[in-house]
């Protein structure tokens, strides 16, 4: 692919319409990020009719909707960290380490940590779509169901090294989340399972309200009965950059975060939720030797935080190379352009190199927007730490009853949101994860419906999921992610000579 | 006098009768930017451009069970909307008729009309051998096993009935099939061009621009005549002696107690509408073919798909 189609691009993104377009959209993006339940479909779902009915341009429509979808990866981050409350599907993993590090005094810094680490991933993940895109087109056309389910066997391989000190329960949280996915329709014979009859049941459960339940209403369950015993300390919103050796320390993290997001992202199978769990679960074999993950490490934050903005980036890849949407944002993209009477198709980008270099020159803009935005603001965003549970703690329940209803207009969605609360909130004090019980669901329906449409190709035959040279290799790693850290910790333990 | 007094009656009744709803909405029960969201889209902008009404229809989203929650809902909550028009395909016939779409059977709602459609069609990767239909069913029927076909959605979908007819009309078992259920007609053809399927089935707006670039070869339109653009040179499965239709209209229902009135309103703008420049414009602009059939048509339409879906899924066993 010659770069000429980036100037035309570049010459298109930088007109002053399409930069304010860029910038409406960052905002916005960031907004819906943030905000429970609601995510870049969302956003793009409510601009869309709005741009299409004001006559904006398709090019800047589409500055617009891409702006939406970095801006909510960016946004997504700030509610996870300074309240437990996963903003997006890419942001759960965020919380993981970002919200113990607000506990502990450093909001801002963990605030900013993830900016930077949004912006290495998000701009990374640009550079190798201008210059890798059609034969990043070629990987995601090789990974068949096979390919993807072996993938996906590397996943649960890396989820191991969530296990920790009590494997028992980390397995039994696993088997919880790979159950709940089982409800709905079953993607393969058509049949409808655990839905009691119910049609709002028929689409499964609703990763988005299971996430809120499992962590935000669980969480305020929590903090009221601190303060219900007296036990809640005041959060200190700590200075507001990362240290030079904070950063040093992320880099790694960062960097294998955004080459495991980008590349997650490309597949059009799977997109951000599985490219940051994958890439936290990684992080955290090969850099948890102090078990620190969990706790508030900074190297928790910044990998899954690097990979969720790569994969975004990643999902433009077989949109732009073969014309078929990389994920459901995309898709909603791709469609947006029938609305402007283009067909999407492979064609497109050739025919129309303003859409297509228009687009990635706004992303290269928007992560640079994006982090300018997003610096300053720590200092504002961080406050929320310092609003007193009194008020805290029925915003964050009205934010998860509006986030939940308003996108799902139904009373069943939010009862399942307070039953999985409740049981998110006995499950902590019965000592659980709540991580693996979300990897167990967010991997669960890819692993199924992959194998059993493998097995349904081959006949039956196990054999294919050994066939290829994609799949050989994924069951290398699978294999070296459970093992090598038995090796390691035997070499470590040796005497030095 | 008294018989002035009766026509003036008559008259305003009629007026009344013939009134506009105050709103008009057209429900898309899915996320936007998909097959609903196109169809109300090809509603408002056509009845925009040629100023029919005054106005504006607004487009809303209610996703879920690929459409069974609006069709509960509309059933349960709003059956007697008269502005109400909720957007449903022959995929909506197809639940129905496998009674996957709760309780409510396809009498529970008034079918108002359909506006468009999309016409399926067999797909190969452009590097297999074969270049009509019947050399790759000779090939199938040699050897089922290595043929495994590509669609978008479970068994029982539009794209698995699309492949079970093709069996069926070779003589091979629909059950027996390799069948892989993936995800929207992008998947369908990723999976054809990196050889995991090998025969994919989807529909004509979505494959023409990639036949036309020449990366999938599009073997046979389930239509019953050519169709045009893209797919202007490929054969129906008829001509090449297969008696394979599938048609997915593109339409519309209301609620189920929505007056006759409010009803004939409706049926008699569609019908004004779907005569328009505008209006075909605008279905050509979203990839639809011409497929009208408006009112008591449309209903018998709907009830006949029904019916003959049933007896698909039940002699492939899904009943």
């Amino acid at each position: 692919m010659s770069l000429d189609y980036l100037w035309t691009g570049f010459a298109v993104a930088l007109q002053w319409h399409n930069l304010l377009f860029g910038l409406l959209g960052c905002l916005l993006g960031t907004v819906v990020g943030a905000l429970p339940a609601i995510g870049p479909i969302n956003g793009i779902a409510l601009l869309l009719p709005l741009a299409y009915t004001l006559g904006v341009p398709a090019e800047s429509t589409m500055i617009l909707l891409a702006g939406v979808y970095y801006g909510a990866e960016y946004g997504g981050r700030i509610s996870s960290i300074l309240l437990n409350v996963p903003g997006d599907a890419g942001a759960v993993m965020t919380a993981l380490d970002g919200y113990p590090m607000a506990r502990d005094g450093r909001g801002a810094e963990a605030l900013a940590l993830s900016g930077i680490a949004s912006f290495v991933g998000g701009m990374l993940s640009v550079l190798a779509l201008t210059f890798f895109a059609p034969l990043l087109g070629q990987l995601a056309i090789g990974f068949g169901p096979a390919e993807y389910f072996v993938l996906m066997i590397f996943a649960f391989a890396t989820l191991t090294s969530m296990v920790g000190d009590q494997p028992v329960k980390t397995m039994i949280g696993a088997a919880f989340g790979l159950a709940l996915s089982t409800v709905g329709l079953d993607p393969t014979s058509g049949a409808y399972r655990f839905t009691f009859g119910e049609p709002e049941l028929y689409d499964g459960i609703e990763f988005i309200i299971l996430v809120i339940g499992l962590f935000s209403i669980s969480e305020v369950l929590v903090l009221l009965e601190r303060q219900h015993r007296g036990g809640l300390e005041t959060v200190s919103i700590g200075r507001g950059f990362p240290s030079l050796a904070t950063l040093r320390l992320c880099l790694g993290a960062m960097l294998r975060g955004t080459g495991i997001g980008f590349l997650i992202g490309v597949l059009p199978g799977t997109g951000a939720s599985v490219a940051s769990a994958v890439s936290y679960t990684t992080e955290k074999r090969i850099s948890d030797r102090a078990g620190t993950f969990g706790r508030g490490d900074p190297r928790g934050l910044a990998a899954p935080e690097a990979a969720n903005n790569a994969a975004a980036g990643g999902a433009f890849v077989p949109m732009l190379t073969l014309g078929v949407p990389g994920s459901g944002t995309t898709a909603v993209m791709l469609g947006a352009l029938l609305l402007y009477n283009i067909q999407p198709g492979p064609q497109l980008f050739t025919e129309r190199p303003e859409l297509a270099g228009g687009l990635v020159a706004s992303m290269y803009i928007g992560n640079i927007l994006l982090l300018v935005l997003n610096l300053p603001l720590v200092q504002i965003f961080v406050r929320m730490l310092l609003i007193p549970n009194w008020i805290l703690l029925p915003g964050i329940l009205a934010l998860a009853f509006l986030g939940v209803y308003s996108t799902y207009a139904s009373s069943l969605s939010i009862v399942l949101m307070i039953s999985v609360g409740i049981f998110g909130y006995l499950l902590r004090k019965l000592g659980f994860d709540l991580a693996p019980v979300i990897l167990g669901f967010v991997l669960g329906k890819v692993t199924e419906t992959n194998l059993r449409n493998a097995l349904a190709i081959s006949g039956g035959e196990l054999g294919i999921l050994f066939a290829s040279p994609i799949a050989l290799v994924l069951w290398a790693l699978a294999v070296l992610v459970l093992f090598a850290p038995l090796l390691l910790r035997r070499r470590s333990s040796e005497p030095r000579a | 006098m008294r018989s002035l007094l009766a026509a003036a009656l008559v008259v305003l009744f009629a007026a009344s009768a013939r009134a506009a709803p105050e709103k008009l909405e057209c429900l898309a029960p899915a996320k936007p930017g998909g097959g609903f969201d196109i169809t109300c889209q090809l509603l408002r902008l056509s009845l925009q451009n040629a100023k029919l009404v005054p106005q504006p229809v607004a487009v809303t989203y209610m996703e879920g069970g690929v459409g069974a929650v609006a069709y509960n809902h509309v059933v349960g909550t709003r059956p007697a909307d008269p502005g109400l028009v909720v957007a449903a395909s022959a995929g909506s016939a197809l639940l129905l008729a496998q009674k996957k779409f709760g309780v409510h059977d396809e009498n529970a709602v008034r079918w108002l009309a359909a506006i468009g459609a999309d016409h399926g069609v067999i797909v190969v990767n452009a590097q297999e051998p074969f270049k009509s239909l019947k050399e790759l069913g000779e090939a199938l029927k040699a050897n089922p096993a290595a043929f495994p076909f590509g669609g978008a959605g479970a068994v029982g979908s539009q794209d698995w009935m699309k492949a079970a007819i093709f069996a069926k009309s070779l003589g091979i078992d629909p059950k027996g099939l390799r069948y892989a259920a993936l995800e929207g007609g992008g998947a369908v053809l990723t999976a054809l061009l990196g050889g995991h399927v090998r025969i994919g089935t989807g529909d004509a707006s979505e494959v023409g621009a990639h036949h036309k670039a020449g990366r999938v070869r599009v073997l046979a339109v389930l239509s019953e005549q050519r169709l045009p653009g893209d797919l202007a040179d490929v054969p129906t499965a008829r001509e090449q002696g297969l008696d394979l239709v599938w048609t997915t209209w593109r339409g519309f229902y209301m609620g189920p107690k929505v007056s006759d009135a409010d009803y004939t309103w409706w049926v008699e703008l569609l019908r004004k509408l779907a005569a328009t420049p505008e209006f075909a414009a605008e279905r050509q602009a979203k990839g639809l073919f011409p497929f009208t059939k408006i009112g008591a048509e449309f209903d018998r339409q709907v009830k006949a798909d029904v019916a003959r879906f049933r007896e698909l899924a039940r002699e492939a066993g899904l009943l």
